[in-house]
């Protein structure tokens, strides 16, 4: 049945090089994180606009965001706009892409979170003598995301998940791109992937433990 | 005057890509149901920490990158000695990785029904088997069915990243007509971005008005 040796040494031998790896994927992870809750704040205010061109935008964005692959939005990063001339290189490409899936989703996330916040408080801040913008940055954003801290946690193990795409379109310095680069040098697909998903695993769950321990610094009563 | 080299040859190419991602999503959906449905009711009924090993077998799915998974799985059937094409080895990994969230799903689904509710069911004679199919699962679908579908739609947009082991579903055959014409990727990706909303939206759209329509009636 095992017709097969397994070579472990070497590829643990490129351990540091892995870990380098995970380091830039984890970076990537936060800066789309970071952009896309900036962004989807936004595009969550814009869903509640009057104003049409505002709405039709976080609609647009939101429903293209949910409704297509992760891997295509990348794809529509480094082809498409490479078609009309803004060239990005594989890095850029798939923070772009990230971004955009991330934003759409938080988005809609944050669009339910604003919705948990009670009208009452707006109201209680403006009669305080709060302007709109202090009441909506001051009162209602830190309500909100209290209630939406959970599921902002998942979307960012998701980002991590999604990092991974970046090999498709050609990127060598992220975990799996470092990953393939040895795997493509040596032929020892099992061994290295194997190594990879360990780390990967590792990742996710540091960020979650992490994230735990953040939400009850922040949240406890 | 717009002007494009795709032919109707090349949008038959691009259906044909999307067949293959529908049915990739079928199966995997399926079985990762089935099995879904038995490791989900399995995590709810027995106590706790005897699903724990099994609770952490499904978490690995869900903590490592499906494109990873896929790779493992492709270069490890050879080391078994065995053969399979890469639709297979696709199906199997996406079957396996939906069952882990649709187990999740199940369990999540199963808890929601409250505890007195099913003690008044066994008080009134039913048996377990009783309780489970008449008053558990007609109560838990309500609370399962939109994120079910939801992850119907996760998987056939997951399924974009077969393409990498062989698969020609439909983005990878986008890719292809993209390498084969060098010129225009905006207008092919648009196109293979139009068939994923097309299958994706109303299904969306559909999830939403049942998960509405449940919290009215509650």
């Amino acid at each position: 049945m095992f017709n097969y040796t397994f070579h472990w040494r070497p590829a643990l031998n490129a351990l540091p090089q892995m870990l380098q790896g995970a380091l830039v994927t984890l970076q990537i992870a936060v800066l789309s994180m970071v952009i896309g809750i900036a962004v989807g704040v936004v595009l969550s205010v814009f869903s509640s606009s009057r104003n049409k061109l505002l709405y039709g935008i976080y609609a647009t964005w939101v429903e293209v965001a949910r409704n297509t692959p992760a891997l295509f939005q990348i794809y529509m990063a480094y082809f498409g706009l490479g078609q009309l001339g803004i060239r990005l290189d594989s890095f850029l490409a798939l923070l772009v892409g990230i971004t955009f899936n991330n934003a759409g989703y938080l988005a809609e996330t944050f669009r339910g979170g604003l919705r948990a916040v009670p009208q009452t408080q707006t109201r209680a801040a403006r009669s305080l003598g709060f302007n709109a913008y202090e009441a909506f940055t001051l009162i209602v954003l830190p309500q909100m995301f209290r209630a939406v801290f959970h599921p902002m946690t998942n979307q960012m193990v998701w980002a991590i998940l999604m990092t991974s795409l970046g090999v498709v379109v050609g990127l060598n310095s992220d975990l799996t791109g470092v990953t393939q680069d040895l795997n493509v040098r040596t032929f020892r697909t099992f061994e290295y992937f194997a190594i990879a998903a360990v780390l990967y695993y590792l990742i996710a769950k540091v960020v979650t433990l992490g994230a735990r321990l953040i939400a009850w610094r922040l949240f406890r009563y | 005057m717009f002007h494009t080299a795709v032919s109707a040859n090349d949008l038959w190419f691009l259906a044909q890509g999307a067949g293959w991602t529908l049915l990739i999503t079928l199966i995997a959906m399926v079985g990762g149901t089935v099995l879904g449905v038995v490791f989900g009711v399995t995590r709810a009924v027995l106590p706790g920490w005897t699903t724990l090993p099994l609770g952490f077998l499904l978490d690995i799915f869900r903590s490592v990158p499906l494109l990873i998974q896929l790779i493992l799985a492709n270069s490890f059937i050879p080391i078994l000695g065995l053969r399979a094409t890469p639709f297979a080895v696709s199906c199997v990994v996406l079957a396996l990785y939906t069952s882990a969230y649709c187990a999740e799903i199940v369990r999540g689904g199963v808890l929601a029904v409250p505890q007195t509710t099913r003690r008044a069911a066994r008080s009134l004679g039913l048996t377990w088997w009783q309780d489970m199919t008449e008053i558990v699962y007609p109560m838990a679908l309500r609370v399962m069915l939109p994120s079910w579908i939801g992850l119907t739609l996760g998987v056939m947009k997951d399924t974009a990243l077969v393409g990498w082991i062989g698969v020609i579903e439909l983005l990878k055959s986008s890719q292809i007509l993209i390498t084969r014409m060098q010129n225009e990727p905006l207008f092919i990706l648009m196109i293979a971005g139009l068939i994923y909303f097309l299958i994706s939206f109303p299904i969306s759209r559909l999830g939403a008005r049942l998960e509405r329509r449940f919290r009215e009636n509650d």
